[in-house]
């Protein structure tokens, strides 16, 4: 596989060579109404900010981010989500090096879109395809037990 | 708009520079385009250089008036951040210069050092070109990215992996001799099909290498050229950029890439040219899915039928419209911040009949570059013609 050099793919597409060469992670940047929404997603209140026009967006917004309205309003989040796309992650960040494989995909959540990680699934196995049906919610990262967007399999497990 | 020329071009070898820092790679190529172009440094009037992660890679952020000097200008520097799109945005703000009557000589380009990082600091840092809160955080790779791109696409419009694999293929065999290129050598689609995995559907051949380099153009108006006798046959006709939402999933489409396709539509117009007139095209395929959505958007192809241009080998070296004869992103390598400022390079010489690989299209006259930042959230096309 390898042509020398720095080697075909590296990060882009090398195995990552176990990760021990892993730097920490930056300190995150933090905004308080990411947070809350993250507070709520995990209490199963999971909201998007919504103006006049029906344009769905996730916080921070001061202002709609299709048509510029600052006229925003919580409203919530479908209950059952509809995988978008997806893709079985192999060569993770560093942030997500114990993570990996996992399954990460777009969600349909009405409003708005959600990216996150599908759990509940072998990532290796078929039981992620586009249409199925998913509730969001909020867990740990195995790798650094950060918070992180996740997706469950409605009929699960 | 006005006359802009490509007076000259310059580019290092792509691949790892283990032993050269970035300043000296991004003086190599300088060098090498004044060298091309027979222009003065003297008469360089604004320096435009592309770079996205030298903070992290080299610990150097403020890069421009490093890299006025290591050119050997003096002039007004300014580094030019799109992520994998820098150069792009680099370049065409230098054509806008030159066209606006504004300057008549500038130097644009680039430079990426990327092989003196471990991987996972790769692999973070061109996670900076996604959304850190709502992507990044949610487990989204570069590779990843592109995985749910090329995902949503086999969905909405079908295609496969070996149709990919045939991208990757044709990319290498273009790269073979192209004496700038990281990878010169063969990767069939069987080897391509038989990569481990990356971030499924794309595994390792479909996507590009870590890489260093650096790329730089002397852009000039026709009039500077014809007063001192400067050979610039090739035109820069069109130049269009666009924009998207930067998360992919907050887009209406998670299969197109519409900055692209306001880019081209923007180019296309300034050059008074549409996509039946392109003879050759450079497009940004740092996973081979994004060569297929390049095609699109650039209107070579219908939307949902660009996928299987290379195994129908209407886009290798021999077809009809032959697509990254330079190798690519994917084989000649994409050093971040310098890789549009190498698209147009290539395509100049590709125009100009000095590439190794000018003999595919000897009639050319009409080309494209389409580059492109993060997973299109930025995106830049210009067209290049040959005027004389
Ligand atoms: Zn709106």
């Amino acid at each position: 596989m390898s042509d020398g050099g720095a080697g075909e793919g590296g990060g882009t597409g090398g195995d990552g060579g176990g990760g021990d060469e892993t730097a920490p992670s930056p300190t995150p940047i933090t905004d308080a109404d990411y947070d809350e929404w993250l507070d709520a997603l995990a209490a199963g209140e999971g909201y998007a900010l919504v103006c006049p026009d029906g344009h769905g967006s996730l916080p921070p917004r001061r202002r709609c981010p299709e048509c510029g309205s600052d006229a925003l309003s919580r409203e919530p989040l479908d209950e059952i989500g509809r995988v978008e796309t997806f893709s079985v992650v192999h060569v993770p960040s560093p942030r997500f090096a114990d993570d990996a494989p996992y399954v990460t995909a777009v969600v349909d959540l009405g409003p708005v879109r959600a990216t996150g990680v599908v759990r509940g699934v072998d990532p290796e196995g078929d039981a992620v395809e586009v249409g199925l049906s998913v509730a969001a919610g909020v867990e740990e990262r195995e790798t650094d037990g950060e918070p992180l967007v996740t997706f469950r399999p409605v009929d699960g497990e | 708009m006005t006359d802009v020329r490509v007076a000259g071009v310059g580019l290092t070898r792509f691949g790892s520079h283990a032993d050269r820092a970035g300043r000296d790679l991004f003086a190599t190529a300088a060098e090498r385009a004044f060298e091309d172009a027979g222009v003065p440094r003297e008469d360089v009037e604004e320096l435009n250089y592309g770079n996205f992660m030298g903070a992290l890679a080299e610990h150097q952020g403020h890069q421009a008036p490093l890299m006025a000097e290591a050119a050997g200008v003096r002039c007004p520097a300014t580094r030019y951040e799109s992520a994998c799109a820098s150069a792009g945005v680099a370049v065409r703000e230098a054509v806008r210069t030159v066209a606006a009557g504004d300057a008549d000589v500038v130097l644009a380009g680039g430079m990426e050092r990327m092989t003196n990082l471990p991987t996972a600091e790769v692999t973070e840092g061109l996670a900076m070109a996604a959304d850190d809160l709502f992507e990044v955080r949610s487990g989204v790779t570069f590779p990843g990215a592109y995985a749910l791109m090329a995902a949503a696409y086999f969905e909405a419009y079908g295609g496969s992996r070996r149709d990919l694999s045939h991208v990757a293929s044709k990319n290498h065999e273009n790269a073979l001799p192209n004496e700038y290129a990281q990878y010169r050598r063969e990767v069939s689609v069987e080897e391509a099909m038989d990569a481990p995995p990356v971030a499924e559907p794309l595994h390792l051949y479909d996507a590009c290498p870590i890489t260093d380099g650096a790329s730089a153009l002397v852009i000039v108006s026709a009039e500077y050229a014809a007063d001192h006798d400067v050979d610039a046959p090739v035109a820069v006709t069109g130049t269009g950029q666009g924009t998207d939402r930067m998360a992919l999933g907050d887009r209406e489409y998670l299969a197109r890439t519409p900055a692209a396709d306001d880019a081209a539509e923007a180019a296309y117009a300034a050059a008074g040219v549409g996509p039946d007139d392109v003879d050759v095209a450079e497009v940004h395929d740092c996973f081979t899915i994004a060569e297929v959505l390049a095609l699109e958007s650039l209107g070579l192809f219908e939307v949902g039928e660009g996928v299987g241009a290379a195994r129908e080998g209407v886009t290798t070296a021999d077809g009809d419209l032959p697509v990254n004869l330079s190798g690519g992103l994917k084989a000649k390598g994409h050093p971040v911040g310098a890789t549009g400022g190498s698209q147009i390079a290539e395509l100049t010489r590709l125009l100009r009949g000095d590439h190794p690989n000018s003999e595919h299209v000897a009639d050319a006259e009409v080309g494209v570059a389409h580059n492109a930042g993060g997973t299109v959230a930025s995106a830049v096309v210009h067209v290049l013609e040959v005027a004389e």
